[in-house]
């Protein structure tokens, strides 16, 4: 096939990829949206082949190009078949890498089979090992911290680390010019993308738990720039366009994460959060004497004669695998004639968007799940809310204490509802490190169990009554 | 030059698309918006395939190696995405 008409087909997926993100923009629309997309794949894929480097190549580069397409889509369709919804995070951290580590591996080939490379390739090509290489075992971490396999959650920081990653990025450009300055010095290429890797790990290893939304937000992003400066070694739009909508759409969702937290992106990288969080009440101060502990038959009568409850799920719930059980209180509350809403901040989970995908395996429809700057003005008319496993993201010292850690972070303002009814194990504080005044408001039901135990009580105390 | 810009300007119009039509994807969908990326950011497998056809061992390998990558990243992300999606789309 000719090249022009092999550049229409890129073109042509080029659209349908567009169109795709654009189903997106609607729960009706994004099955279809993602046919799109894959469409789109397709047919790029069916165009490369029959172009005349990989057809003309005879037998044995098909053969090596079905081999690779047979195992990696074997190994991804394995791995999207069996994830469980709450591992979610880690495998779109471990496809970002491989993201990354594709562009690497392709920006270097194209390196070596240059006879005569020009200034453009040079610098894109250390651009997509640098960015890939980065992608690569930053992504790596990411996924090793989420599964908590050999590196814990927590941050880590080690005297230097500052210096050391300054001398790791200095000595990456410098490489990275002497590959510019004499292109026929291959080796160097991997030297580039063994500091990039090494830059990678020590970018991500200070990141904590709680920042891990943002961080993957912003290795997706990676990911998508390091195709797109791949497609400016190879002079091709479709892997220029693709990988700018990555990009473009990695760097929304990290603005997005930063702002839900009311954190600076360079405070999350560099993992300026942690113990010395003090100042404010201490925990003894905000709690003794005021905290009011419930049962689940108290809990049941209250919700007996509430209009409207809002149930405000935070990561504990998914921990304890209680999205089933909250789905069936929903159901219950509902066919007693109660309004049931769910409140959903936008750091609820580990991902962007987690918490909605959760409860919609669990079958709540999506029209109940409201966003933070939509619920909000409705506590004031909510009889119960019932909060899960959440805590900074419904702490009041947020909007009322501006020495706070949190001070200025947006809330679920669920002090404002009725009462609310906060399901816990203890009173120990969340990834902030600093005591709750909702738990000890007037307002205030605690709740003490585990957070699937509780839900299923409240179930038996409700249909008993 | 003379291709770098034609490519810059392809470059910062795609931006400029991605940027208006992802700010309007709604945060219940951002998950599947980012496994979705994920599959469509697998496109580097078209660089990969003709890399793999070039007749050197080194870059074949390389090639084989970012097709298997780039393979998990497209089949993975869309199989996973509609996974989600079709969640979605059950109580409609």
């Amino acid at each position: 096939m000719n090249s022009a008409l092999i550049n229409l087909a890129y073109l042509a997926a080029s659209v349908l990829f567009i169109l795709g993100i654009k189903g997106l923009t609607h729960p009706r629309t994004a099955v279809r949206g993602n046919l799109y997309g894959a469409s789109g794949m397709l047919l790029a894929i069916i165009a490369t082949v029959a172009s005349a480097e990989v057809f003309g190549s005879g037998v044995q580069g098909l053969g090596v190009i079905l081999a690779g397409i047979v195992v990696g889509g074997g190994i991804g369709a394995a791995i999207a078949l069996r994830i469980e919804m709450t591992a979610m995070p880690q495998m779109v951290a471990l496809l970002n890498g491989f993201g990354g580590g594709a562009s690497v591996f392709v920006a270097g080939a194209a390196l070596f089979d240059a006879a005569d490379p020009s200034t453009q390739m040079t610098v894109a090509t250390v651009a997509s090992g640098l960015i890939g290489g980065v992608t690569f075992f930053g992504s790596l971490v990411a996924f090793d911290k989420l599964q908590e396999l050999v590196l814990p959650g927590k941050p880590i920081h080690f005297p230097g680390q500052q210096a050391v990653n300054s001398l790791i990025g200095l000595a990456a450009l410098v490489v990275g010019y002497m590959i510019v300055d004499d292109p026929s010095a291959t080796g160097l290429y991997w030297v580039l993308v063994a500091l990039a890797s090494v830059g990678g790990l020590l970018l991500t290893i200070p990141i904590g738990g709680a920042d891990m939304p943002v961080a993957i937000a912003l290795l997706n992003s990676y990911s998508g720039l390091a195709a797109a400066s791949t497609g400016f070694v190879l002079n091709n739009n479709a892997l220029i366009i693709t990988g700018s909508l990555v990009g473009a759409s990695g760097l929304i969702l990290t603005r997005i994460m930063c702002k839900a937290m009311n954190r600076s992106l360079a405070n999350v990288l560099t993992g300026a959060i942690g113990p010395e969080a003090v100042g404010g009440a201490s925990a003894d101060e905000v709690y003794a004497g005021k905290v009011k502990s419930s049962s689940p038959e108290e809990v049941a009568m209250l919700l007996d004669g509430a209009r409207r409850v809002v149930i405000v799920p935070g990561y504990g719930l998914a921990v304890s695998q209680a999205q089933h059980a909250v789905c069936e209180l929903a159901d219950l509350l509902e066919s007693k004639g109660t309004e049931v809403e769910f409140a959903i901040h936008p750091v609820a989970g580990r991902m962007p968007g987690h918490m909605n995908v959760l409860l919609a395996e669990a079958d709540v429809a999506y029209d109940k799940l409201r966003e933070m700057d939509d619920i909000n003005p409705t506590f004031a008319q909510t009889d119960v809310a019932i909060v899960i496993g959440a805590n900074d993201v419904v702490n009041p010292v947020a909007n009322t204490d501006p020495t706070s850690p949190i001070a200025g972070m947006p809330i679920l303002e669920v002090d404002k509802a009725r009462t609310a009814v906060v399901i816990k194990r203890s009173l120990s504080p969340g990834f902030a490190g600093i005591p709750n005044p909702l738990f000890a408001a007037d307002n205030t039901l605690m709740f003490f169990s585990d957070g699937k135990k509780a839900i299923l009580d409240l179930i038996t105390a409700i249909k008993e009554a | 030059m003379d291709a770098f810009i034609p490519l810059l300007t392809i470059f910062m119009l795609a931006v400029f698309v991605g940027f208006e039509i992802i700010t309007k994807v709604p945060p219940l969908l951002h998950t599947p918006l980012m496994s979705g990326s994920n599959a469509i950011s697998g496109i580097t497998i078209i660089g990969a395939m003709i890399a793999a056809a070039t007749p050197s061992t080194l870059t074949t390998v390389l090639g084989f190696a970012a097709i298997v990558l780039a393979a998990t990243n497209v089949v993975g992300g869309f199989l996973v995405t509609h996974r989600m999606l079709a969640m979605f789309q059950k109580k409609d």
